[in-house]
């Protein structure tokens, strides 16, 4: 049997198409998209085992993940609904109608319990919905008769600054170019001393000024839309109500870096704003705004979208890179940074969307608009994502230089034990840290703010966290491939009860190698979550270890129960 | 002086770190100067009295074997987890990749060949444990001694470095797992 | 360009580096050993093993990948350092099925011959126990994932030197693992051949030529007779191994 694909110019694109349509990655699929796109069979293979939304064996025709982040997440409705349709989690029942499994974070952690069936996304999941889901299910009712509005994504914006406050006219900024030299424009970017939003902060300004410098014909400028970090969904919002400024900012970018092609790489999990995102493009084009000559500035830029299948690991640039050129993200060597290596070998400049908005912004109003605002290493505002346990999540936008404590209280959040600002990957802090300010300088944060309050198990949090890096790390290098499954193992051992004091060393101990040696950003911070917790939550640990002392612990009646059940069977 | 009491057992093992033991031929003359072996399979004696060291051959299969092993911890101020199966599971570890069903069906019931087949399930039988351990897993453990076997050079210098109160090491070229 | 005045300093000794070179490169050539396991000089560099890990004034860097700058002051042969490397080995031990006495390379294996190097007497950490597919339909190599640590040398060693891509790594974290380049995804069906650098560069016992585990006697192998840490070893086991099927 040979499958007939439906051309498609992107692998991961492919792979999708076939996946919705047959329900997953046949051996006989994959040898017919090797041979479609020419390459050879393993990079399919290996592509199609990368990503966790691509599948081996047949998924159910209704497939649904429920998302398994501490705040958009809830296990317990998951377990509901298997219950109700007779299935285990990670099944596909026997009849082909149905399969139940979880994923990371879907970024809808101001909605509260999400999950993606068939790949939309479904919002504020309650156990009616749950009730709901079922019969819609076992009548096999098609997607597009379910209650529309369990689909409807709110922005749910709660505060407005700096950039959401502003009126923006799709093209505004471009025509201020008129007239301006790219080194001008790069001027006015470098004096607003905007630094990237996407978590490492590097300086913008500088980044464009690298990549124009690299000697190349070609340059391209990339939008990292794959917003991965739990807890975070900021960039949700601006790809949904701002994108002609996120794409306004691609545009002045390539103009000044000379690229004339642009990638949006939006993740899987946001596939649901896929056509209204197509539909803004077309429109910038029919409008002089993309394409060639650009409002008869005489430049040329355009760009085209990759959606991502659910890998955590292609937020990181190098790895976003490999799977743009239709390979699973694997984090490059670096040096060479991607400004002067980059996709194809091409210099390419990454920004993060609420940078490229910042920056049109910029361009629009000028740096002084910009630098009127926040402290004096972090200019500016930044777009927060608020969730976990408050009256309010949501988005609010600050200058830099607001403390924890103020965006606890404008989210009506009380009684709070912890708050994890920037996502796993960055600092859980208790209460003798919220008078600390958001700001490079002191938290630096991508965004993500979960709020945990004093009835929440912090451990269990912490667990949920290590579980996370270890389902997402890539596996290319040692410390972090088998290290955030060590971690793993020791942390559920603990929480479980069968820890000792020596159990915590070993802890500790494999977090600062991790942290340390690994190879990319992911495993860098991997750890944090736990060493953050043993430095500042201490006796969270202890309260739970079997007893003190430096010496292992063996549970011999658990190691001996299945002996026993064999013995009494016989 | 008074010699160092020296408590030696095999657990989920082949007796092949006790033959390699004994391999050290007259030198160990020289080390029953030194040390007074008290359980030991060499001498018969079932039960660990307090003691200097504790070598530990073999890995953790059974319920019985952790008894043992924790009798020895118990009673010896160093234990020395001598031989691959003791340090990380070795040949009887490689059940760990079967549950311990496949495994009894496989040996008990699926065999060629086999009269009667039936699962053992007599009461005198220790139970296995549904995977095999190093010991380092159950009791904390002091020195390593690896090799599959130790050489009995490897055995002398262990004691040897004890018996003149210096921290036992192997040199490199010692240094094996095969 | 490449002047006299370019240098590096390994552990307080000053070295020179041509321009191009990576740490280990320049290390190499002036004889001094950094532990490594997914590097060979010839092949393109990978850093993923970690072994070669070294703190360049203060920072942590892979030597195989990192370019030599002029003024770098690199710690490598220090016990902390090597701490670090018997852990990472540990990992690479307890994450696969690594029975060294019923292994064929026992001796001539280089993850086995690092862990001599550094000291390490057990596995440290509980051993994962993964099931992992052998493949022995090849009429000369079997391929044992069970002692795979996904250096990917096979994988370079076939695109670069022989030209041909039998190899590729797979799956995600804990489940990476090595594919093959043929219709049925088994080794007897790709074109790999016994000559191939990419058969017989395997660090560990994955790749294995059949027939020809037992011609040297334990004892007599390899790491028997030399250290890991002679820096001119890579020709010699290669050399050793390729004239062994000659
Ligand atoms: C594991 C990992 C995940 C990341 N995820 C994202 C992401 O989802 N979005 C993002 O903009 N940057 C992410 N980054 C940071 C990018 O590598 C890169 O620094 C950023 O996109 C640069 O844009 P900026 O300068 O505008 O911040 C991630 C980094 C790592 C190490
Ligand atoms: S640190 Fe983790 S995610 Fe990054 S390269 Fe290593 S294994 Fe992959
Ligand atoms: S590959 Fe090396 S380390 Fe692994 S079992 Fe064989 S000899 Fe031992
Ligand atoms: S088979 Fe050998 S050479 Fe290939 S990746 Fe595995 S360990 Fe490395
Ligand atoms: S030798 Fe450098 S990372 Fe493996």
């Amino acid at each position: 049997m040979t499958i007939n694909l439906k051309p498609s110019t992107h692998l991961l694109h492919a792979l999708h198409a076939h996946q919705q349509q047959h329900r997953f990655i046949s051996d006989q699929a994959m040898i017919d998209i090797a041979a479609q796109f020419n390459i050879p069979r393993p990079q399919v293979e290996a592509v199609t085992e990368f990503y966790s939304f691509f599948h081996r064996t047949p998924r159910g025709r209704f497939d649904i993940l429920f998302s398994n982040c501490t705040s958009c997440g809830d296990l317990t409705l998951m377990q509901m609904l298997c219950e109700k349709l007779h299935i285990k989690t990670g099944e596909t029942r026997a009849d082909g109608l149905i399969s139940i499994g979880e994923t990371s974070c879907i970024g809808m952690c101001d909605h509260g319990a999400s999950a993606l069936i068939n790949s939309m996304t479904i919002r504020s999941i309650s156990k009616s919905m749950i009730e709901g889901m079922a019969e819609l299910i076992e009548s096999d009712t098609k997607l597009s008769d379910w209650p529309q509005n369990w689909f409807q994504v709110d922005d749910h914006i709660r505060k407005k600054g700096l950039l959401l406050s502003n009126s923006f006219e799709a093209g505004s900024a471009l025509k201020s170019m008129a007239g301006r030299s790219g080194q001008d424009l790069l001027n006015d970017v470098t004096s607003s001393a905007l630094k990237g939003r996407g978590g490492a902060g590097f300086s913008t300004g500088l980044k464009w000024q690298f990549c124009h410098e690299a000697e190349h014909e070609t340059r391209y400028v990339i939008c990292n839309a794959d917003e991965g970090e739990p807890g975070t969904f900021k960039d949700r919002i601006l790809l949904n109500s701002h994108a002609d400024v996120m794409f306004e900012g691609m545009t002045i970018c390539g103009r000044i870096i000379g690229a004339t092609q642009g990638y949006l790489y939006l993740r899987g999990e946001y596939r649901y704003m896929l056509d209204a995102l197509e539909t803004t493009l077309q429109h910038r084009r029919e409008t002089g705004l993309l394409g060639k000559n650009i409002l008869h500035q005489g430049f040329d830029f355009d760009v085209h979208i990759v959606v991502g299948a659910g890998a955590y690991i292609c937020g990181e640039e190098s790895a976003l890179i490999e799977s743009l050129e239709g390979k699973p993200g694997i984090p490059r060597i670096r040096p060479p940074f991607p400004v002067t290596s980059g996709l194809w070998g091409k210099p390419t400049v990454v920004n993060n969307v609420e940078t490229l908005v910042a920056a049109a912004s910029i361009i629009l109003h000028g740096h002084h608009w910009f630098t009127t605002h926040g402290t004096w290493q972090s200019k500016g505002s930044k777009l927060l994502s608020v969730s976990g346990d408050c009256a309010r999540a949501g988005i609010y936008e600050y200058a830099f230089g607001i403390s924890v404590q103020q965006v606890l209280d404008d989210a009506g959040a009380k009684n709070v034990q912890a708050v994890q600002i920037g996502g796993p990957s960055g600092r859980l802090i208790g209460a003798d840290y919220f008078e600390h300010l958001i700001a490079f300088e002191d938290l630096a944060t991508g965004g993500s703010f979960m709020i945990f309050n004093e009835s929440r198990d912090l451990l269990a949090v912490i667990r949920n966290f290590t579980h996370f890096f270890a389902h997402e790390s890539c596996g290319f290098c040692t410390p972090c491939r088998v290290g955030t499954t060590l971690l793993k193992k020791g942390l559920d051992k603990i929480c479980d009860g069968h820890g000792t004091a020596h159990d915590l060393d070993e802890l500790n101990r494999t977090a600062a190698l991790v942290s340390r040696r690994s190879h990319c950003g992911l495993g860098m911070t991997a750890p944090n979550p736990i060493r953050d917790a043993l430095k500042n939550f201490h006796p969270l640990f202890k309260q739970r270890l079997l007893h003190q002392e430096m010496e292992p612990e063996f549970n011999l009646d658990a190691a001996l129960e299945e002996a026993r059940a064999l013995r009494n069977g016989n | 002086m008074p010699k160092l009491r020296v408590g030696t057992t095999s657990l989920g093992g082949c007796f092949g770190c006790h033959m390699s033991f004994l391999d050290m031929d007259e030198r160990i003359v020289d080390l029953v100067q030194h040390i007074e072996f008290t359980r030991s399979p060499i001498n018969d004696i079932k039960h660990c009295e307090p003691c200097d060291i504790g070598l530990i051959e073999g890995a953790l299969c059974n319920a019985d074997n952790v008894h043992v092993l924790k009798e020895f911890r118990e009673n010896c101020k160093i234990i020395i987890a001598v031989g691959a199966c003791a340090i990380n599971g070795g040949v009887p570890a490689m059940r760990n990749h079967f549950s311990l069903q496949e495994c009894l069906e496989e040996a008990f019931l699926d065999e060629i060949g086999l009269d009667n087949p039936q699962i053992p399930s007599d009461k005198e039988l220790p139970l296995l444990l549904s995977k095999v351990h190093p010991i380092h897993e159950v009791v904390k453990v002091d020195y390593y001694l690896p090799g599959c076997p130790p050489s009995a050079d490897a055995f002398v210098k262990i004691l040897t470095d004890l018996l003149e109160g210096k921290e036992p090491s192997l040199p490199k070229e010692m240094l094996h797992y095969d | 360009m490449s002047n006299a005045s370019n240098t590096i300093k390994i552990d307080g000794v000053v070295i020179p580096f041509k321009e191009g070179q990576t740490i280990m490169d320049a290390a190499l050539a002036a004889d001094i050993y950094i532990p490594h396991l997914c590097h060979k000089p010839g092949l393109s560099p990978h850093g993923s093993c970690k072994l070669c890990t070294v703190d360049v004034n203060g920072r942590c860097v892979s030597s195989c990948t990192m370019p030599a700058t002029e003024g770098q002051e690199i710690d490598n042969n220090t016990p902390a350092l090597n701490e670090v490397r018997k852990t990472i080995t540990q990992m690479l031990f307890i994450e696969g099925n690594h029975l060294c006495p019923s292994c064929e390379k026992t001796g001539d294996c280089t993850l086995q011959a690092i862990a001599y190097h550094l000291g390490m007497l057990d596995g440290h950490f509980s051993q994962f126990y993964p099931r992992r597919e052998i493949d022995a339909s090849h009429t000369s190599l079997v391929l044992d994932r069970d002692r795979c640590i996904m250096c990917e040398l096979c994988v370079r060693a076939s695109r670069e030197v022989d030209g041909k891509d039998v190899f590729a790594t797979s799956g995600r974290g804990i489940n990476r693992h090595l594919i093959v380049h043929s219709p049925s995804g088994k080794l007897g069906d790709s074109n790999i051949e016994r000559d191939d650098l990419a058969a017989h560069i395997c660090p560990v016992g994955a790749i294995l030529i059949k027939g020809d585990a037992y011609k040297v006697p334990i004892g007599q192998r390899t790491f028997d007779l030399h250290s890991v840490a002679e820096t001119n070893l890579d020709k010699i086991i290669l050399t050793k191994v390729r004239h062994h099927d000659a």
